[in-house]
């Protein structure tokens, strides 16, 4: 539905100042079904189009390259990583930092809506962690976006970091439409959530590089078709690689380290 | 519900765009895989405009359905749902076409 109809008919209206474009408008033409417009509270003046056409997000993505851009410089590489409320991405980053220890320098990016929790339970294991909480204006938001990054990034020596793990905001939706710079994405995803949510999340699941199924010494208890998830995923996400874990047990947590590592340049 | 965000950096592109200028509309286009749900972000463009010199600027919704072509088969698929299926065979093997748009296509400005 086109809204610029070119039309020859210039004297609908005068323009009285300069205006920065050169295209035809059509002010008949409010093509919007919820718009039946009463518009008599400008049409007395007139009204001039004028277009855009930008993305939405750009200003996030400028801001999402300058980060980019500091991480370059710093020699830093970047993995954000998502999941659900609850599908345990925080024990997976606390076994993530004992097995890492010193040989490779880590910095956490922790956001959440309010409270410190998350960031307090990271605190001791020789990681530097900056908390974003992300309430501070209206609400709470869901997800972290490059700005809120980029404030978390004042309180870290990244210049000293080899890799940095950014935690996300819990929300299997949000936090895939908006890029903070990273180099790569990662998603913790707990058997527990179901088999079918990579089909009714895809934007997450298809925005991902990497899944790490989680919780799977609960497997036995429960009637999660692990099989069936994994076809779910591959419908949306054919070149996930899929990585098979127990926070808790520990089991996975090797490999999800060396995907780690392979993305920092390094090797145990 | 990150209408809040999309809501305020429509706003700010408005704001850039108009210089001071008093708008009456903007018209944003949106697919359907963009995971905006309209209702939400009428609600919160109301909110924003409403505190930042943008009031009674209506918000034009353009919405874009999310479509997809079958590498095997070819058929293209208008979808429904956010799954990603060939409705003519079936498979899994589909290219998105449309849905990801996510634009500010115009504003209207008031002349006065």
């Amino acid at each position: 539905m086109g809204r610029f109809h070119p039309h020859a008919d210039g004297t609908m209206h005068r323009h009285t100042d300069n205006h920065d474009h050169d295209h035809d408008h059509d002010h008949d033409d409010h093509a919007v079904p919820r718009d039946v417009g009463d518009h008599s509270g400008y049409t007395a003046t007139g009204t001039a189009r004028i277009e855009v056409l930008e993305d939405i997000l750009s200003e996030n993505d400028r801001v999402a390259d300058a980060n980019q851009k500091d991480f370059a410089d710093a020699g830093v590489r970047v993995v954000n990583i998502m999941s659900s409320p609850g599908a345990g991405k925080t024990t997976l980053l606390k076994r993530t930092l004992e097995r890492l220890g010193a040989a490779t320098r880590v910095g956490i990016l922790e956001g959440d809506i309010a409270t410190s929790i998350d960031a307090d339970q990271l605190e001791g294991y020789g990681a530097a962690v900056s908390l974003v909480n992300t309430s501070a204006g209206f609400g709470g938001e869901c997800h972290l976006d490059a700005v809120m990054v980029r404030s978390g990034l004042a309180r870290l020596p990244l210049p000293d970091l080899d890799l940095l793990l950014i935690e996300n905001v819990g929300n299997l939706v949000c936090p895939a439409e908006f890029r903070v710079g990273e180099h790569a994405k990662a998603m913790v995803y707990a058997v527990t959530e179901g088999e079918e949510k990579p089909l009714k999340y895809p934007v997450m699941f298809r925005a991902v590089d990497v899944v790490v199924v989680n919780k799977v010494d609960l497997l036995p208890y429960l009637d999660f078709d692990l099989d069936k998830f994994l076809s779910n995923l591959k419908a949306v996400n054919p070149g996930a690689l899929i990585i098979r874990a127990s926070a808790r047990t520990g089991e996975g947590v090797a490999e999800w380290c060396d995907w780690l590592l392979g993305q920092a340049g390094g090797t145990t | 519900m990150h209408e809040l965000s999309i809501a305020e950096a429509i706003a700010q592109k408005v704001r850039e765009r108009a210089t001071g200028r008093p708008v009456a509309a903007v018209a944003i286009r949106v697919g359907h895989f963009r995971q905006v749900v309209p209702d939400a972000l009428e609600f919160c463009w109301t909110m924003v405009t409403d505190a930042t010199g943008l009031e009674g600027c209506r918000l034009e919704i353009e919405q874009v359905p999310a479509t997809v072509s079958c590498q095997d088969c070819g058929a293209t698929t208008t979808l429904d749902v956010p799954i990603l299926l060939c409705e003519s065979c079936g498979g899994t093997k589909v290219t998105l076409m449309t849905g990801q748009e996510f634009m500010v296509v115009s504003l209207e400005i008031m002349e006065v």
